[in-house]
């Protein structure tokens, strides 16, 4: 019921924004809420921390950068293209990540991240510091310019719900069932005969795959892969987001995008405070606000009923 | 956050109402002139122009009495952090949704090409006074892109030059790790293989090394008799203290620094620094004009104004000028007139704006005080020569620019 | 290649790995008895370097009193301060979490970190600002044949090397340490025992804490201080205690010095992979050996 009313409002919110917002801005924004959403599937779904997220969201920018301006892809293929490179990275740090457990799986995929961003640094494809520039947003499907705004603010919205919608469909088959009676007790699993570590592996690249799919897009809007988004502190800034919108919630990340992508955009002309605030809603969230804002709906929710 | 967004549409009004025919005498979009300061407040490069910048862009703004055409002359300044996305991202924004007219400082070639990029989508003028790189004006010239103050071509043609001439034939170079330090170094290596020198190995250091001991290392055991420091700011100050500690100096080898402001001499100090050659575009007390707005600049920011900082008051005062001149901020009016005009003021002398961009003026050899000749905290150079704008800058006959051959 | 080059970058790569063995030490020791991984460590790393910085240049500035702390009191001072920091964080916030999934300690000691560098990038140029303060007696450069090699920076590797070992015996021979390695083995017979666990837990956790604050008075004279000089690290340490395994406080010290090492030869072989090789050398030990070349699996 209550997913329902979040996902009309999400789709009013999402279809009109450009009329009202700042259209760029709000690309951003669903950008980084895909990303949060795909992150969830791991951390909310099935209990694994990822500290590396930033290098799928990173490596898919550059490869979609490199693949459009440089091989003339179109957006879309360039898109997949970064996307495959996403899925193909998620299943190598997925099966070396695995073999460790808790905490040990987050700082791996960490350090994992960092080789990444190494390499995004180094590589002479990237343009380093530079980055990836001028990537031409070209025409959708030949006839579709996506230099007009508007285009490409709809074309990014349906991006961000096939992405949605995959991810939602995964929390919501037996497949999602498996994963979250691996979070709840993970042994239990194993002993009910489930082979646990293919299904960890299984949701890793899912997640890795769609964070991928949220770079390589954020890539053409922009028009630009940067180191920014390859990133230790991109990987931190979307745990906060999942926080604080309610972790293995599914509207959660994408509340919880907006609101850290908002609050950062307003408060972006007060330099490091921004930091400041953001590490201090992370404490908040840490100590006292576990649940995140929809989860504590939610919660509500079920107690009026 | 509501404010914001509201701000948004009041800014998508602006650009529709952009796209009807004006028709009122003054053409002046939105009513009012808006300038952009975007610089590194916070990084290597804040104490060459960051704040400061927007202090010199501030006394411009003022002495010519705060209003062009009868209207406004509004600033706005941002922190682009040396990372280009943040650059380009915050620009594409000010244009947008500030109705930002032209864009200035731009300290840091990465995030200068993506904003001159982006800017040249958007035909808005940018008078990049702080980047070096060539690109600017050479494979990536637009027509709305102006590089003010310096480029890497000017900086070796003195120092190298001088240099080479007085036995440092073989060079290493230590190479800020982007945009501006490869081109630097690439200019460089030129200037010393033109003039009959080697250049025996390069190592690339990222922007914001702390420690350059190992490359440091690596350019003694390369048997070098110069050390090229293709970077700038805070980076060349670590380079350079640090090779001291390290007796790379005293050990025979000469160190070069192709691209020092006056605030890195000020935080080396002169027992470090002496007899530093290096080109620059500005001294502050090179003459007494200079020095009258130098003194002025120093009372309100704490410190001398870099060449830079005196080229955003310079490069914002003729854009109004040109702006009043040709009643309108329409960008191609302006970049036309901006063309025409001979530019001259206590920072440049005769200086003109060459159809790929590039400001062509004269450049000066410089030579840092040793302690003893200096009068005051400040007074930290002296100029050697004078390097003509035609042999600083590259020629119209040479250059790569698209928009001239 | 010639030999002096490589020792040089040895020695080079040894200064650095000096601080990885002090950091990768000190989160070994708290994740030893806590489980919890302190991701904060590298700020408070930084902050050791800051509380040196500001004795010695920011308090007639900042305060209008006319002092100075110099290098040696800071060497005490700054250790204890963030120490006192440690435990007060481990008091009001990390205790509650102890019942909770690990990741959450994690979570909030990177809430931490980024607080402590937002507070710092606002006053403090982010690319470092020069730690004047190094003493005179050691400003001197000692001629090893191979290379000039400032005093300071050899002070600082045995100055670590001692520390590091010190504490290695204090917790491996000494009867206070004993206790300490029982409460990790098993606290509740421990607590049965007499012994205050909790007291013993904070204190550890302010002692690691305050080993990174050591380090970081020891980085400030040969680098400069900056509010991004403990994330820029913390990262590689990270992977030198996976490469190392946790619990094994030798092997914290011992992958700490190697791994340095091996980043200054890698800057010989082949410079631009300095940066990754210890990553590369993760991956490989994750494959080979997961539980890290000096751990045992739990």
């Amino acid at each position: 019921m209550m997913n329902r009313i979040l996902f009309a409002l999400m789709l009013i919110a999402g279809l009109t924004a450009p009329f009202y917002a700042y259209p760029v801005f709000v690309m951003d924004l669903l950008c980084f809420a895909l990303f949060a959403c795909a992150f969830n599937l791991l951390l909310g779904y099935v209990g694994l921390l990822s500290f590396g997220h930033a290098a799928f969201f990173g490596g898919g920018a550059y490869i979609a950068g490199y693949a459009i301006k440089a091989w003339g892809f179109p957006p879309l293929v360039g898109i997949l293209t970064g996307t495959g490179f996403a899925l193909i990275l998620g299943i190598g740090f997925g099966y070396l990540a695995i073999r460790r457990q808790g905490i040990y799986f987050a700082m791996v995929t960490l350090a994992l991240a960092q080789i990444i961003y190494f390499m995004a640094l180094q590589l002479p494809f990237t343009g380093g510091e530079n980055g990836l520039q001028g990537v031409p947003r070209g025409m959708l499907f030949g006839f579709i310019d996506l230099n007009s705004s508007l285009a490409m603010y709809y074309f990014v919205f349906t991006i961000f719900l096939v992405g949605f919608g995959i991810i939602y469909r995964t929390i919501h088959s037996p497949f999602g069932e498996v994963l979250q009676a691996i979070r709840e007790n993970e042994d239990r699993a194993l002993s009910l005969g489930y082979d646990v570590n293919r299904f960890k592996l299984f949701a890793f690249v899912i997640s890795a795959t769609l964070a991928g799919l949220a770079g390589a897009t954020k890539a053409v809007v922009f028009q630009f892969a940067s180191l920014t988004s390859a990133h230790w502190q991109t990987s931190g800034e979307v745990i906060l987001m999942t926080l604080v919108g309610g972790l293995g919630t599914v509207f959660g990340p994408v509340l919880g995008a907006l609101t850290v992508g908002a609050l950062s955009h307003e408060l972006s002309s007060y330099g490091s405070w921004v930091q400041v605030i953001l590490g201090t809603i992370f404490v908040i969230c840490v100590m006292v606000f576990r649940r995140g804002i929809i989860g504590e709906l939610e919660r509500q929710f079920q107690k009026r009923r | 956050m509501l404010n914001k967004w509201t701000k948004g549409i009041a800014g998508a009004v602006g650009l529709a109402s952009l796209a009807l025919p004006l028709t009122s005498a003054a053409e002046l979009s939105d009513d009012k002139v808006k300038i952009g300061v975007l610089s590194d407040m916070s990084g290597v490069y804040k104490s060459l122009e960051g704040p400061g910048a927007v202090i010199a862009a501030e006394m411009a703004i003022e002495d010519f009495g705060g209003t062009v055409l009868g209207k406004e002359i509004e600033i706005i300044s941002a922190d682009h952090q040396n990372k280009p996305d943040i650059g380009a991202s915050t620009a594409r924004e000010w244009i947008d949704a500030e109705d930002v007219d032209m864009i200035t400082a731009l300290d840091n070639s990465s995030v200068a090409l993506a904003v001159q990029g982006l800017a040249n989508d958007k035909k808005i003028i940018t008078m990049n006074t702080g980047a070096g790189t060539t690109a600017l004006t050479e494979e990536q010239c637009t027509p709305y892109g102006i590089h003010y103050v310096y480029d890497t071509h000017a900086l070796p043609v003195g120092t190298a030059t001088a240099i080479v001439q007085n036995g440092g034939k073989k060079w290493f170079f230590i190479t800020a790790d982007y945009a501006f330090g490869h081109s630097l170094t690439d200019n460089t290596s030129e200037v010393v293989k033109n003039l009959g020198g080697e250049v025996v190995g390069n190592v690339n250091a990222p922007l914001g090394t702390n420690d350059f001991s190992s490359y440091l290392i690596q350019a003694q055991s390369s048997g070098a008799d110069v050390i090229g420091l293709s970077n700038a700011g805070q980076d060349t100050v670590n380079a350079i203290k640090q090779a001291n500690q390290f007796r790379i100096v005293q050990s025979g080898q000469k160190l070069a620094g192709m691209l020092v402001f006056i605030t890195d001499i000020q935080s080396m100090g002169l027992e470090t620094a002496q007899g530093l050659q290096f080109t620059s575009a500005f001294v502050w007390n090179q003459d007494e004009e200079a020095e009258a707005w130098s003194r002025k600049f120093y009372d309100r920011h704490g410190a001398m104004p870099t060449m830079v900082h005196a080229g955003v008051y310079s490069a914002v005062t003729h854009y109004l000028e040109a702006v009043k001149a040709v009643e309108s901020d329409d960008s191609d009016k302006v970049r036309e007139k901006l063309g025409e005009m001979t530019l001259n003021d206590f920072f440049v002398k005769d200086g003109t704006i060459a159809p790929n961009g590039s400001m062509l003026h004269d450049m000066y050899l410089v030579e840092v005080k040793k302690p003893d000749e200096s009068t005051e905290e400040w007074d930290l150079l002296k100029v050697v020569s004078t390097i003509p704008a035609e042999e600083a800058y590259i020629t119209m006959e040479e250059t790569k620019c698209a928009l001239v051959n | 290649m010639s030999m002096t080059v490589v020792l040089s970058q040895a020695l080079l790569g040894l200064n650095v790995g000096v601080f990885y063995a002090m950091l990768s030490l000190g989160l070994a020791v708290i994740f030893g008895l806590l489980n919890i991984i302190n991701f904060a460590h590298g700020a408070m790393y930084m902050l050791g370097a800051f509380i040196a910085l500001i004795g010695y240049s920011f308090i007639e500035r900042w305060f209008g009193i006319s002092m100075e702390i110099g290098f040696w009191p800071s060497l005490i001072l700054a250790p204890l301060l963030v120490g006192a920091l440690g435990i007060l964080i481990e008091r009001t916030m990390l205790q509650r979490l102890y019942k909770l999934d690990h990741i959450y300690g994690l979570l909030l000691t990177f809430g931490i970190t980024l607080i402590l560098q937002g507070l710092f990038a606002n006053y403090f140029n982010v690319s470092g600002t020069p730690y004047p303060g190094q003493p005179e007696s050691l400003s001197g450069v000692v001629n090893l044949g191979f290379m000039y090699f400032p005093t300071y920076r050899l002070f600082a590797i045995v100055f670590s090397l001692v520390v590091c070992f010190a504490t290695w015996y204090f917790i491996e021979h000494t009867k206070l340490g004993s206790r300490l390695r029982a409460g990790v083995e098993n606290p509740e017979l421990t607590q049965a025992f007499g012994l205050n666990v909790p007291l013993m837990i904070t204190l550890t956790f302010g002692f690691g804490c305050g080993l990174a604050g050591l380090a970081g008075v020891l980085a400030a004279p040969i680098y400069s201080v900056s509010p991004l000089m403990g994330a820029d690290l913390i990262i590689v340490v990270f992977a030198v205690v996976v490469i190392g395994g946790m619990g094994s406080i030798m092997g914290a010290i011992l992958s700490g010095l190697a791994l340095g090492l091996v980043e200054g030869l890698t800057k010989v072989i082949y410079p631009p992979a300095a940066s990754t090789v210890i990553f590369f050398l993760m991956v490989l030990v994750l494959l080979f050996r997961p539980a890290g070349l000096f751990g045992k699996e739990k």
